[in-house]
């Protein structure tokens, strides 16, 4: 059935009657990012103002492919079951070079884990479970057809537009979560660093009764259309996305007709009974904003870095962005310095630059240029289909997992590296829930095998340990002491610390 | 370890005329494919990234 966009209340803005306060977040988008990021504030108890100019949610499937980790952030705004029980659960990735499957991976994840790898969900799907968890919470002013006309960036002030006028508004903080074609970025006229791939993809969503596996297909240099790659994902409802490389001297009006678009989609499902759903023509970068810091205003998933789609790098980095933002900005609001923000810049910038580096590799191995390039990509491609070490060259794409953070507070290095300070605190089954349920909402000092000490401002959890703890966080040690961040990141660990020790390790983690 | 540039192979002639022989009748582009899945091959099987890294330099430095 073909999702239905039901339009979202548009209600007049208190500013067209009267001046309003001074509000101490503002966030223009309300994609998956500012929603999200409206939510995971309003979680710590900051209030914020979220305009959009439309008031649908987004048109076509777009981001499709949502990670454990993103399931993890939207699971603590109270959405994640909904989306992993809504959403395709996948673990098989096959690859073709022409017709011949060069190999396929399973991504089965250990157990012990609430959430799987990945999920395929359509962003449609994502943006409406956020926007009605929005629409309900009193801490958010979600403002349909809205649109930020001019900005100041110093005073933090903001020209709108609505269907019954124009208003001003002022905030401490602006966050841009205007996608990858930022009009904030542009009214402030800066521009992003990086490389452009002359590279452009069609997408369709078909919906079709198929008795089809729930499996990523890649194909490098398909037999059914002239492009060199393709890519088909299974959703929800009977949906399929595929994603067709086309060259770049392809007219985009020209491919995008279902006559054009038809023919090649029963090439690659085998039968002519579908029906198209949605059809677009997309081009991409890898590129970033140097800074993601820019006077009040916070640039924020697609307005500050864009990759390529191959990876899933884009909407699950953005989520990985609220996550690092939220609890700082939250505090900012709350009294704290805004030097805080200065971290989100910094750990969300080396992510950027991770998965630029991560999705400019597969967008080159996809397209390989003419000579040496095109020489090794092919005969790797040649190698993988006998030679189990090439196929680990084939890269179709580098799923999002996230990124370790640079961080250096103290470290017991004969701990698990898997739980080192700057990465996600592994969850672990607990009782009847997860680990990961009682993590990112605060500070949170995990004492296992040994009691907490009593740190003013950090809840205590005290386990005992059993298998999967013993294995993810203790190693051959007897006891440890993790410091997480309110975003669940471990922040410190020890085998054992005084309560000292750990108020430094946490102010230190502030800065 | 760093990268070995002493003589190593048994038998280098023997060595030699059986690269040239695994060439044999191939056009120039099957040549060149040839030796990229070599290199491909053997650094799979050395799987050191420093004497990877001296190999790399020095075939810029020698050509």
């Amino acid at each position: 059935m073909p999702y239905d966009y039901t339009p979202f209340p548009y209600r007049r803005a208190p500013g067209l009657d009267g001046p309003e306060a001074r509000h101490p977040v503002f966030i223009v988008g309300a994609g998956p990012i500012g929603l999200a990021l409206a939510l995971d504030l309003a979680r710590h108890g900051t209030p914020s103002v979220l305009v959009d100019d439309n008031d649908v949610v987004s048109v076509g499937s777009r981001a499709i492919c949502w990670s454990k980790r993103s399931l993890e952030i939207l699971d603590r705004l109270g959405l994640g079951e909904r989306a992993a029980e809504k959403g395709v659960g996948w673990k098989v990735g096959r690859t073709f070079h022409g017709e011949e499957e060069v190999f396929s991976f399973d991504l089965q994840p250990e157990p012990g884990h609430k959430f799987p790898a990945f999920v395929n969900l359509q962003q449609y799907y994502v943006e409406q479970f956020l926007a009605e968890a929005a629409l309900d919470n009193p801490l958010i002013d979600l403002r349909f057809k809205n649109r930020v006309t001019a900005l100041d960036p110093v005073a933090g002030r903001l020209e709108i537009e609505t269907p019954d006028g124009a208003y001003t508004l002022e905030a401490d903080h602006i966050c841009a979560c205007d996608g990858a074609r930022s009009p904030i970025r542009q009214m402030m006229g800066l521009e992003f660093d990086g490389e452009v791939f002359e590279e452009r993809f069609l997408i369709a969503d078909i919906e079709m009764q198929a008795d089809f596996p729930s499996e990523r297909r890649f194909w490098f240099e398909p037999t059914f259309h002239a492009g060199q790659s393709a890519l088909l994902h299974r959703q929800p409802d009977d949906i399929y996305r595929i994603d067709l490389q086309l060259g770049w001297d392809a007219d985009p009006e020209h491919e995008k007709r279902h006559e054009v678009v038809r023919p090649r989609i029963e090439k690659v499902v085998g039968h002519a009974d579908f029906r198209i759903d949605w059809v677009s023509v997309y081009t991409f970068q890898c590129r970033r904003l140097t800074s993601f810091l820019h006077d009040r205003v916070i640039f924020v998933g697609d307005s500050a870095h864009v990759v390529s789609p191959f990876g899933a790098r884009g909407g699950n980095g953005g989520l990985q962005d609220v996550d690092a933002l939220g609890w700082r900005l939250a505090a900012v609001a709350q009294g704290a310095e805004v030097a805080m923000l200065r971290g989100y810049d910094r750990e969300r910038g080396f992510a950027a630059d991770e998965n630029i580096r991560n999705s400019a590799r597969a967008t080159r191995f996809m397209t390989p240029a003419d000579g040496a390039e095109r020489l090794f990509r092919d005969q790797v491609l040649k190698l993988a289909a006998q030679a189990p070490f090439a196929r680990g060259m084939v890269n179709s794409g580098r799923l999002s997992v996230p990124c370790t953070y640079p961080l250096d507070g103290p470290d017991a290095p004969d701990l698990p590296m898997g739980a080192r300070p700057g990465t996600v605190a592994p969850d672990a089954p607990l009782g009847n829930g997860w680990l990961s349920e009682r993590t990112g909402h605060g500070w949170l000092l995990l004492a296992i095998g040994q009691d907490a000490p009593t740190v003013e401002g950090v809840k205590a959890l005290t386990l005992g340990s059993d298998d999967v703890l013993r294995d993810r966080y203790l190693g051959d040690a007897d006891c440890a002491l993790y410091l997480l961040r309110p975003d669940g990141i471990v922040a410190a660990r020890w085998r054992d610390a005084g309560a000292q020790e750990i108020e430094a390790a946490r102010e230190a983690a502030c800065l | 370890m760093s990268l070995n540039t002493h003589p190593n192979i048994p038998d280098p002639d023997d060595f030699y005329a059986e690269l040239l022989a695994a060439h044999h009748g191939l056009s120039e582009a099957e040549s060149h494919a040839l030796n990229a899945r070599l290199v491909l091959i053997l650094a799979n099987h050395i799987g050191e990234r420093d004497v990877l890294r001296d190999a790399l330099a020095l075939v810029r430095e020698a050509g």
